[in-house]
């Protein structure tokens, strides 16, 4: 670091604020990076980090303060602005288009008219150098998450690139395609490039990063080196103080079997969607089950049809407590104790423009809410208020709008009301995505303690940490398929991580032999 | 001979107008906006180009004019729901109302009056092809140019870099923002290049069709252009196929209808809109192929971040 006041930075920020109507989003953001440098931006979900990275990216323009670029003050004027200077950036909710090719989106993005197979031949050339394979040719639907995002970071490289933004890219890889984009993000570093790096997984950034800089509520409360940190010094500096754990004590695991799947298969009416084939799970009465996966491998479809929004068919796929449901509809599970809680919380779990005790109404109606047809308002703002107090939702109370509450609150309140429903079966989807970290351990202990009190809980979630921490058992799913549970004391991220790419072991015909899983592994 | 060969003509030229105005909607549409107001843009480009033809008896000069017209209403729409982000739908039913009345108010004098002239022929084949070359020679010049229209938008959209960037504006604004594309201008031009062709369809109506000027002789057409354009799945091709199939309709009622057939002539008149619809939804039913040509964003109005 002695030579750094001789040498410009690469890039560099001072003072940069930013606020929006409601919130703050940066407030005085100062931030070095170095040429060849791969350097984190640290923060939970809320803390700025994306607005910083639109700012540099020319998206969003500061309100104040200043961008330095080789040393020289620049405004970045708007994105194409930003790829002249040599500036890339892979998003964390991707900026391709899905209806047109690999060739094509990438096309879109070059400078001048490059006619498709010449830009063919370029995407062909840079798989090759940094071990990125893809079919230059295929349509972007058709291809896997990680697969999309190799053509984001391709798209990046094909540029003469000096700075690359990655926003959390690992939130939608599984832990060995994560390794490999280590890999690719440490060779690009090695040729000289600058990498941001924006996350909020502590061991990651310990693994990849030479530099981090933290940032909490629009603030930047401190810069280090990850190599030399613990996990726990770097907690603090991101929410303030300790990380705190959930307590998970032991199941028993002999309750009765609440929720059976016994040979589900479903087309998928979305061309774009995935279909099951012959999906089997229980969870009995008193234990977590946990799904893992990559989204999109048919997640949606499965928990559509458990909690009947889309009915199936064959009477006998789903049984909940004994009873097959599997023709029935979302009203009628929930009368025989199926709660449900999707991911989206604004629109699906919640009506965003309705107050909380509206939005109580909506599933928890069987609550003595109605008397005659009519609405007892006492008992549903009553409801709304006992969840809002036991729940510890941060909020203007009962009559508050769904959609003024933060995502960790509003997320509190809706696993709330269905856990006050007493639940014999609660199915989840994504229980803490997007949510803080003191939020999202609340939740899990809410989970948790739902199933000490007997309840058969399927949790289903692309966070491994998150899974690890809460279930009982584990399953993953891959390709519309889904594999036997196994106990989490049995097991480890590494192996429910090789099962995520769709290898795993057949419980019949025994395991797969090592050397094909490795082979698998190599491409 | 002559009947089959007038037939087809006639089928040709009955499609046309709904050809000029569905692909120029549907360049719109691609880029993600949604113009309710070609029936109005219809109409007042019928009217211009009439007055023009009236006054100076040079159709081309009409033809223009009514391109002209028909964009400046499309301009009007654009910057109510593009720079002012108004409601796309609101505003081009507004638009369709607005143009049935101005060109009501502006062909006041013209009620009922004809052309007298027209003369432009087809093209003439060097030999002679037993029912192509009187088909050919019969038919007027504006059906070659929506040929030359749908060979243009076909590789505009499908092959050309700049039809490449207007999909990708209709498939995702906030990406192609991302990467840099001025999506606002793309769809005003995308917009306006819409509008011009709806008035090009007006003035086919009223200087070759029909040849005269009535209130309201559009009759409907601007609607079924815009069903067209959603029941083509968005795809050139298959919006001659439906205008043709309209044209042919329209064609087959009226000689059935002079030919006396005893049936309520209202429920004939009723025939080409119910059949192109018809037709339409049965072989749209693919949900793939809607999937994957239908503009994501259609009609939601896009905020370029601030």
């Amino acid at each position: 670091m002695a030579a750094r006041n001789d040498n410009p930075a690469r890039l560099e920020l001072r003072g940069i604020c930013k606020s929006y109507p409601a919130v703050v989003a940066n407030d005085g953001i100062d931030l070095r990076v170095m040429p060849g440098e791969i350097h984190a931006v640290l923060g939970e979900n809320g803390a700025g980090k994306s607005t910083l990275m639109k700012i540099i990216y020319g998206v969003v323009k500061p309100d104040a303060g200043e961008i330095l670029w080789h040393g020289a003050r620049i405004d970045v004027a708007s994105p194409a602005h930003a790829r002249e200077l040599g500036i890339g950036m892979v998003f964390q909710h991707f900026s391709l288009f899905e209806t047109l090719t690999v060739a094509e989106n990438v096309a879109l993005v070059l400078p001048g008219n490059p006619g498709l197979d010449d830009v063919a031949a370029r995407i062909g050339g840079v798989s090759e150098r940094y071990g990125l394979t893809v079919d230059p040719r295929a349509l972007v639907h058709s291809l896997s998450i990680g697969e999309r995002q190799r053509v984001e970071i391709i798209r990046c490289l094909l540029q003469d690139l000096q700075l690359l933004i990655m926003d959390e890219p690992t939130s939608v890889l599984t832990p060995q395609a994560a390794t490999r984009l280590f890999e690719t993000l440490r060779q690009v570093a090695g040729e000289g490039c600058s990498v941001l790096y924006i996350s909020h997984k502590l061991d990651e950034i310990k693994a990849l990063c030479h530099r981090a800089t933290v940032l909490r509520a629009a603030k930047v409360t401190g810069t280090c080196e990850p190599q030399r940190e613990t996990a726990a010094s770097m907690a603090r500096l991101m929410i303030g103080r300790d990380l705190p754990k959930c307590n998970h004590p032991e199941a028993a695991g002999d309750g009765e079997e609440r929720l059976v799947v016994n040979g589900l298969s479903l087309v998928c009416d979305d061309p774009f969607g995935t279909d099951l084939a012959d999906i089997r799970l229980a969870v009995r009465s008193g234990e977590i089950l946990g799904i893992a996966g990559i989204s999109g491998n048919g997640q949606q479809e499965l928990l559509a049809a458990l909690s009947g929004e889309r009915s199936t068919p064959d009477d006998d796929a789903i049984h909940v407590c004994g009873i097959a449901v599997a023709r029935l509809g979302a009203a009628a599970r929930r009368r025989l104790g199926l709660c449900f809680i999707p991911e989206e919380r604004l629109g699906r779990a919640a009506i965003p423009s309705m107050s909380l005790a509206d939005n109580a109404l909506l599933t928890a109606h069987a609550q003595r809410m109605v008397a005659l047809g009519m609405l007892r308002s006492d008992a549903i703002t009553d409801f709304a208020r006992r969840c809002i107090d036991d729940f510890d939702v941060k909020c203007a109370g009962p009559h508050a709008e769904a959609k003024s509450l933060s995502g960790g609150n509003l997320q509190k309140f809706i696993v709330g009301r269905e856990v006050m429903q007493h639940p014999k079966v609660l199915v989840v989807s994504q229980p803490t995505w997007g949510v803080d970290v003191g939020a999202a351990v609340s939740i899990r202990q809410s989970l948790i303690e739902l199933r000490n009190a007997g309840a058969a809980v399927l949790v289903v979630s692309e966070d491994l940490e998150e899974l690890f921490e809460i279930c009982d058992r584990i399953a993953v799913m891959a390709n519309g398929r889904l594999s036997h549970a196994k106990r989490v004391t049995e097991t480890d991220v590494e192996e429910i991580g090789v099962w995520m790419s769709g290898l795993w072991p057949d419980q019949v015909a025994g395991p797969v032999s090592a050397p094909l899983v490795e082979s698998l592994h190599a491409t | 001979m002559d009947m089959v060969v007038s037939v087809i003509a006639a089928t040709l030229g009955a499609g046309t107008p709904l050809i000029f105005a569905a692909l120029g909607e549907l360049v719109a549409e691609k880029s993600g906006v949604l113009n309710l107001g070609v029936e109005g843009m219809m109409l007042v480009g019928a009217i211009v180009a009439f007055i023009t033809m009236r006054s100076t008896g040079d159709l081309w000069l009409g033809v223009a004019v009514a391109g002209v017209a028909g964009a400046l209403m499309a301009l009007l729409f654009a910057f109510a729901t593009l720079t002012l982000q108004a409601n796309q739908v609101a505003a081009g039913l507004a638009l369709a109302i607005f143009g049935a009345g101005v060109s009501a108010f502006i062909g006041k004098g013209f009620v009922g009056v004809t052309l007298e002239n027209r003369a432009d022929a087809g093209l003439s084949l060097p030999i002679d092809i037993p029912l192509l070359s009187p088909l050919l020679h019969s038919l007027h010049p504006l059906v070659y140019v929506s040929w030359l229209l749908f060979a243009g938008v076909s590789w505009f959209l499908f092959r050309s870099r700049a039809g490449l960037v207007l999909r990708a504006v209709g498939e995702s604004p906030a990406s192609a923002h991302a990467v840099g594309y001025p999506v606002i201008r793309i769809r005003y031009l995308a917009t306006l290049f819409g509008g011009a062709m709806a008035g090009i369809g007006g003035a086919y109506l009223s200087l070759v069709y029909a040849p005269l000027w009535l209130e309201g002789m559009v009759a409907g057409r601007g609607w079924i252009a815009l069903a067209l354009v959603v029941f083509a799945t968005w795809r050139p091709a298959r919006v001659m196929l439906g205008a043709y199939l309209f044209g042919g309709i329209t064609i087959v009622q009226y000689f059935a209808q002079s030919a006396g057939v005893a049936f309520a002539t209202q429920f004939m008149s009723m025939l080409p809109y119910l059949a192109t619809i018809v037709v339409l939804v049965v072989i749209s039913r693919d949900v793939a192929m809607i999937r994957l040509n239908a503009p994501v964003s259609l009609g939601k109005p896009f905020h370029p971040g601030v």
